[in-house]
């Protein structure tokens, strides 16, 4: 089997596909980063290697997401691309005709707007990431409730309770005095996804023109409750994708199709990086009082990559310069 | 008496040149950079904006290095700006800095009210000392501005990722080093000579105005290197405002014909703000209008956290993107600005760009 591998490095999960090269997407994993990217691609690469048919070729890889320069490097990227031109892609892909997509995951929240299958403007949280995934995650914990279950509580609810959701550590504080004044707890879920819905379309959706087909994807897609919030607060069906939570990593996988189009030997290092010894580490240059921090990737002790100075002076030294944006 | 002033961009090298010239002893502060910002947010008022505190940090350090006269520009209206050398000024005295402060107002009736503080400091030189020594930090300012011009040019085309900049710091220290007006002419075909020699292929690319904050424009530090991270992006940018156009607008009262004027702009601006708003606001969105109907790419709005002139441009924009057809994109910067998300939303901008174009 031939395809294409797309990988999504983000701050809660880390997620991969093989998309065959029809367009379907054959293996799909969604892991949890634990703030050890490097473990968790290796560890999904390792997955992946498993499920995959032994004659498998891989044509092309894409990385996305905020370790996107780390996973480009560890796995041998042919394309690196942000999240949003990802999300865009793959919901245009999937969603034909689709025109504003809701894409809230771990730590951050965007919409973008497409018209004609071209995205014509877009918006990502700018101050702080109150009601996004890691916020919901850390209330079901707090809760002691599965996070899987979240959204089906909320739908119990009947008469949701208006709770504060401007910042996740108020909310949190506006949930616990409810809870402490006898609401129920799907009212205060229900009310709780309502306040997150409400922060989303006030700071992020700000100006935007949301037209249907609206798509709504990223790892807070599976709540059911948000997703109902939001189809409340638009007065719009909201369509939630097969795959709605490897969005990211689809559309790598399709952008790096697009990109081995014209022919060319992906970079691809192989899944036996799943067994390389990877390090990141780190140091501060006292070369000028920028004092950047410059991160450095070394495999089996040789270093690889290098970035984070302003000047160039490390990033520039190793002749690896497609990702030093 | 040993003057220093904020910086600005490159500002410092025309200042300088027009005050050593003079004979006024100048210590320039060291370069923006994360301890000037760190020196200047612990002292100013959370909520004053970058700029601010950006200033603040190179008065201290400044003072580190032996100034104890600080020149600054002044103004009027509804910018805050207006009072930044007062207020900097009464946070320095406060933490026991000993500085004496000039302030530049721009003239409102006659360019003589600017001579006469610059005259204030050069003391003994003579009137036409001094108008000369102000036309040789000016054509400093024009090399300068024509450099950076050619370089945004430059650098989306460039073979070898780098050459332009590389090129680019070695040109402006030929601009430097030239210490009187006649050894300009010789320093301008140095420099012509040096960016001649940057090799580039003629490729596609997209061109992006940068509108904004005139601080946060011209500052690198402050926009973290904007122009730079777009060239490498494949796009080449022009900025609204260039020091040499400013200070034809503001100090000289337009004196200085054939370039390109806030006037322009402003003119531009209606339907979508007819009005002054302080600050560049009004500038922002004349100079959006414009860009679209030049027929660029796209616009990146810049502005520092809070500042209000901006803020008012920034809600106008969706209304004339749409109507005119131009994708806009809007970056606040303060101390707490993080990079990855600056990355990000450059390069989705760009992506959009290039897929709205057919030029990826």
């Amino acid at each position: 089997m031939k395809g294409y591998l797309g990988i999504d490095v983000g701050s809660v999960s880390t997620n991969l596909v093989f998309m065959d090269e029809n367009g379907k997407i054959r293996e799909a994993i969604y892991l949890r980063t634990r703030g050890q990217p490097i473990f968790a691609l290796q560890e999904g690469l390792r997955q992946l290697a498993e499920r995959l048919p032994a004659n498998t070729i891989v044509r092309g890889v894409g990385t996305t997401g905020s370790g996107r320069f780390l996973a480009g490097i560890i796995a041998g990227a042919d394309v690196v691309k942000n999240e949003i031109t990802s999300h865009a892609v793959a919901a245009s892909t999937l969603v034909p005709g689709v025109q504003t997509i809701l894409e809230i995951g771990g730590q951050d929240s965007k919409i973008i707007i497409l018209r004609n299958g071209v995205v014509t403007d877009f918006a990502m949280n700018t101050v702080c990431a109150a009601g996004t995934g890691s916020f919901l995650d850390q209330q079901a914990a707090r809760l002691n409730i599965p996070i899987e279950d979240f959204g089906e509580l909320a739908l119990k609810s009947t008469v949701p309770v208006r709770i504060a959701g401007r910042c996740a550590v108020f909310a949190e504080s506006d949930m616990i005095h409810k809870q402490q004044m006898g609401y129920s707890l799907p009212d205060i879920l229900a009310g709780l996804c309502e306040a997150l819905v409400r922060n989303y379309l006030n700071n992020v959706g700000k100006g935007k023109e949301i037209l249907p087909p609206v798509v709504f994807q990223g790892g807070v897609a599976a709540n059911a409750g948000m997703r109902r919030a939001f189809e409340q607060a638009l007065g719009l069906e909201v369509h939630v994708p097969p795959h709605y939570n490897v969005m990211g990593a689809v559309g790598a996988a399709l952008l790096a199709r697009e990109k081995m189009a014209g022919g060319g030997t992906s970079r691809f290092r192989g899944f036996g990086v799943a067994k390389t010894r990877f390090k990141a580490g780190g140091f501060e240059c006292e070369n000028c009082p920028n004092l950047c921090e410059v991160v450095e990737i070394t495999r089996e002790g040789e270093v690889i990559a290098r970035w984070g100075d302003r000047c160039g002076r490390w990033s520039g030294s190793l002749g690896y310069q497609e990702n030093a944006v | 008496m040993k003057v220093t002033f904020p910086h600005m961009g490159h500002m410092w090298i025309c200042l300088s040149a027009m005050l050593e010239y003079l004979g006024v002893e100048v210590v320039v502060p060291p370069p923006s950079s994360k301890r000037t910002l760190t020196l200047g947010a612990r002292h100013a008022p959370e909520f004053a904006c970058l700029p601010l505190k950006l200033n603040l940090g190179n008065f201290m350090e400044a003072s580190e290095l032996g100034a104890d006269t600080i020149l600054m520009a002044g103004g009027c209206g509804p910018c805050r700006f207006g009072y930044y050398a007062q207020v900097e000024h009464a946070i320095l005295e406060d933490l026991g800095y000993k500085y004496r402060l000039v302030v530049m107002e721009p003239p409102q009736k006659h360019v003589g009210e600017l001579l006469s503080k610059i005259k204030y400091i050069t003391g003994h030189s003579s009137w036409w000392e001094v108008v000369r020594g102000i036309r040789f930090g000016y054509q400093k300012a024009r090399m300068v501005d024509e450099l950076e011009r050619q370089a945004n040019y430059l650098r989306p085309r460039e073979i070898h990722r780098g050459s332009t900049d590389k090129a680019f710091k070695r040109a402006l220290q030929e601009i430097i080093a030239a210490k009187h007006p006649r050894d300009l002419p010789q320093a301008g075909e140095r420099v012509r000579k040096i960016m001649a020699q940057v090799v580039i292929k003629p490729r596609p690319v997209l061109r992006v105005g940068i509108v904004g904050e005139i601080f946060t424009l011209l500052e690198p530090f402050a926009n973290y290197d904007l122009e730079r991270r777009l060239g490498y992006l494949g796009v080449e940018t022009d900025r609204s405002i260039y020091l040499s156009e400013w200070i034809n607008d503001h100090l000289f009262l337009g004196l200085v014909r054939g370039l390109r004027s806030r006037k322009e702009a402003c003119q531009a601006a209606p339907p979508y703000l007819n009005h002054f708003v302080g600050g560049h606001g009004q500038e922002t969105v004349g100079s959006t209008v414009m860009y679209a109907k030049q027929g660029y790419d796209g616009v990146i709005q810049l502005l520092p956290f809070t500042c209000m002139p901006e803020i008012v441009a920034h809600s106008v924009l969706p209304r004339l993107s749409t109507e005119l057809g131009i994708p806009t994109l809007t970056i606040t910067v303060d101390e707490q600005s993080g990079e990855a998300g600056l990355v990000t939303r450059l390069e989705a901008f760009i992506d959009l760009l290039a897929r709205k174009k057919g030029v990826v």
